[in-house]
């Protein structure tokens, strides 16, 4: 009992478990990080970091042997011979689709923060003020200004290059220099700013460091990050918190640690540890202590909520508020347009930015109305084509394969990241009768996109196309790729944080209403899912809740 | 990889057509395929030892086949990057088992094709024979797109040229000799002069 005696446990070691072991750590609070996979060494388990296109099989193709083996991820790009390793093998952690739910999921230490898309924005009040505003499921307990001196600490230790554009929906922050546009890119930035009052192109805001930092090596512009970085140019767990908070002394790691449920004491009405389940060898353990930082990701930190204190709350600690596992969210996109650039023949690019361009969300902002509430923002970017391009007049021979060495017609696209609505419906629950390979019972997840989402799918390829023909592009076509819910990668929701106790999850500070010592600082705690992509956030009130937490612990209130 | 990457990607590989995030048209991934997986998913078997599906004679066959697509110019041709090994892999590992049906038959088909239209087999033909018979057969593959259906056969003239493609430009010959390849560029410039004649990118 004594040797497993913390001062806080951590579970999950992904981009906001992480934060949340360095913070811990560098507060002096010895800490264990309980991670359910396998341990990836910084550098030297990036594998294919440094392999050549062709020193793949299948060049990176998905074989018939892979779609079998991961039927869900196998949906979409992301099932690639190239990381697989990154990627929960299904068959082991099923879930039941009670309807289509996309759940890619990344069990290891570092989770998805090892291929995350390192898109990096701030939420401005616009989100925060927006389920009061509207009417619609709880308003967020927290402002901008609680969240942004929380924001300006995690970019300056995660590194984030962006530029300083002065936008009201789309804070700035504190920013290394930005990557450049290409020529495309800029002209139709300078031509969408003059075609429309409040619609801005701005260069992506990402977590690529673009100076030294902390030694990590600037991006190289090998735009390989989904295979681990060598020169741990993008944030992750593994070239950042991870090793600030080794550094401290005070972190334990401790991989294969799957965590069943947080251990309640009914009497104290606090938490006072957790039971892990060994992966490897299916021997039980618990760990004590006295804060429990919950960073699982959005469902399964519902899952860890719903298996614990079932003694108390049958539907799980946090379930008072008939609110767990309800409200799940994610970013609906694959919708957009694309066009051809015409006279730029006489210009190329040097180098693979790891980064696109971003317009921030214009929609039902400014005085604009839709017949849908919330928005969007635009991810994308302009390019030559390769070798894969169609050419009409040429079929085969020494001809056509000189053709193909050279680049062919500029370029762009714009893909939608739409905001989902906080449904109650949307929600995931146990399902007792199926089993993964521990005997844990899985997850059953019924959630869509409703109407609201759907007509916003209109305006993301109708805008797209309109802002590109206004900037001169041609043969512009829309497309709308299709979606799950899910296939976003942001899932979010399903433990909100709000000002009732009978209505969220979640307090103001992340802390669990009915276990005040468990915060929440993952994607479930989101109580609206605004358009940006979300891990900043996730950081930000990770580092605000540890603050929190160790003020309270010092104060001795938990 | 992150989802802007893969959409760009697409949209730059098909030029503004974005059809989903696969390298390929045929085999290795499409919708009704995954449906098929989902809906036929039982006891999951474990890991097969896959038989090849091509033999050697044949691989030799698709270098030949290849190196007409893509022949020698100023940069080696497709056999060069041994495109034939590289089919056989690919349609072992990645293809349906429909799928290879189809270009196993299409080999019989292409060598038919040279004796109607030549006169004598492809490997006996001359190289404007070659080229004759394999334009005429991306003609026709080309026109059979237009109408195509998702459960339409794969045409499996452009199975081969598909392949041809990605194995050739994807490879160290292609990558290096026929292409410009950069590891590790170092730095991003949005903007660098371009004329005729530069050659692209190995990878974007």
């Amino acid at each position: 009992m004594e040797k497993n005696t913390y001062d806080a446990i951590v579970i999950g070691s992904g981009i906001s478990g992480g934060m949340a072991a360095k913070e811990l750590t560098e507060k002096g609070l010895k800490t264990i990080m309980l991670e359910r996979g396998r341990n990836v060494e910084h550098v030297k388990d990036y594998v294919n970091a440094n392999k050549n296109p062709w020193e793949f099989p299948h060049r990176g193709g998905k074989t018939q042997q892979m779609i079998e083996d991961y039927p869900v991820l196998s949906r979409d790009y992301t099932l690639n011979e190239q990381n697989l390793d990154f990627w929960v093998k299904e068959k082991e952690s099923p879930y039941v689709e009670v309807k289509p739910f996309d759940w890619f999921r990344g069990y290891q230490v570092g989770g998805r923060s090892l291929m995350w898309g390192r898109q990096s924005y701030r939420l401005s009040d616009y989100d925060f003020e927006a389920n009061a505003k509207d009417g619609i499921a709880v308003d967020w307990p927290i402002r901008y200004k609680d969240l942004a001196p929380w924001y300006s600490r995690v970019e300056k230790f995660a590194g984030i290059s962006g530029n300083r554009d002065g936008l009201p929906q789309l804070p700035d922050g504190e920013f290394m220099p930005p990557m450049e546009m290409n020529c495309v890119e800029k002209d139709v930035a300078a031509r969408i700013k003059k075609n429309y009052k409040d619609r801005h192109m701005v260069i992506g805001r990402t977590a690529n460091i673009t100076v030294g930092h902390n030694n990590r090596v600037a991006c190289q512009y090998r735009n390989k990050c989904w295979l681990g970085c060598p020169f741990g140019a993008y944030f992750s767990t593994q070239s950042a918190s991870l090793p600030a908070a080794v550094a401290t002394g005070n972190l334990t790691l401790r991989p294969f640690s799957i965590v069943t449920k947080i251990l309640y004491d009914k009497d104290t009405k606090r938490a006072k540890g957790v039971e892990v389940l060994d992966a490897e060898t299916n021997q039980t353990y618990e760990y004590f202590a006295k804060i429990i930082f919950l960073n699982a990701s959005a469902l399964n930190s519902a899952w860890v909520l719903m298996n614990s204190a079932t003694d108390v709350w049958p539907e799980g600690l946090g379930s008072s508020s008939g609110e767990l596992g309800h409200n799940l969210m994610d970013h609906h996109f694959r919708a957009g347009a694309s066009g051809e650039a015409e006279g730029y023949d006489d210009k190329y690019v040097y180098g693979r930015r790891a980064n696109g361009i971003y317009i921030p969300r214009y929609r039902n902002l400014f005085g604009d109305k839709r017949d849908y509430i919330r928005g969007f923002g635009y991810q994308g970017g302009a390019g030559r084509e390769g070798w894969g391009r169609e050419i009409a007049e040429m079929n085969i021979g020494g001809e056509f394969k000189d053709a193909l060495t050279e680049p062919g017609k500029w370029t762009m696209g714009l893909t939608g990241f739409g905001e989902t609505l906080p449904y109650h419906d949307n929600r995931a629950y146990l399902d007792k009768t199926k089993k993964d390979k521990w005997g844990l019972p899985v997850l059953a997840i019924d959630a869509t996109i409703r109407e609201n989402e759907q007509k916003m799918r209109i305006d993301m390829m109708q805008d797209a196309k309109e802002m590109l023909e206004k900037a001169g592009l041609k043969n512009v076509n829309t497309y709308n790729g299709g979606y799950n819910l899910g296939g976003g990668i942001h899932e979010m929701g399903t433990a909100r944080m709000g000002r009732d106790p009978k209505t969220s999850v979640l307090n103001q500070h992340n802390q669990v209403w009915d276990a005040p010592n468990v915060y929440v600082t993952d994607g479930a705690a989101m109580t609206s899912a605004a358009c940006q992509n979300p891990s900043l956030t996730y950081m930000a009130l990770t580092a605000r809740a540890v603050d929190h937490a160790v003020g309270e612990l010092k104060k001795q209130n938990i | 990889m992150n989802r802007r990457d893969a959409l760009g990607r697409v949209a730059l590989i098909m030029g503004g057509t974005i059809i989903g995030a696969d390298y390929f048209l045929t085999g290795c991934s499409s919708p009704s395929q995954e449906k098929e997986e989902k809906t036929a998913k039982k006891s999951p078997p474990a890991a097969k030892e896959l038989k090849p599906v091509l033999n050697q004679e044949q691989v030799a066959y698709l270098n030949e086949v290849g190196d007409t697509i893509l022949p020698t110019t100023s940069s080696p041709g497709a056999k060069a990057a041994d495109v034939g090994g590289f089919m056989a892999v690919m349609v072992r590992d990645c293809y349906k088992p429909a799928d290879q049906q189809i270009f196993l038959k299409g080999l019989t088909q292409l060598e038919e094709a040279s004796k109607s239209k030549n006169g004598k087999g492809f490997l006996e033909s001359d190289t404007a024979q070659r080229t004759a018979l394999l334009t005429a057969l991306d003609a026709e593959q080309k026109n059979y797109a237009k109408t195509k259906t998702k459960e339409d056969p794969n045409h499996y003239f452009r199975m081969i040229k598909e392949l041809t493609l990605l194995g050739y430009f994807t490879s160290e010959v292609g990558s290096t000799k026929a292409l410009r390849y950069s590891p590790v560029p170092g730095k991003y410039d949005g903007c660098v002069p371009y004329k005729k004649g530069d050659k692209a990118w190995a990878t974007t």
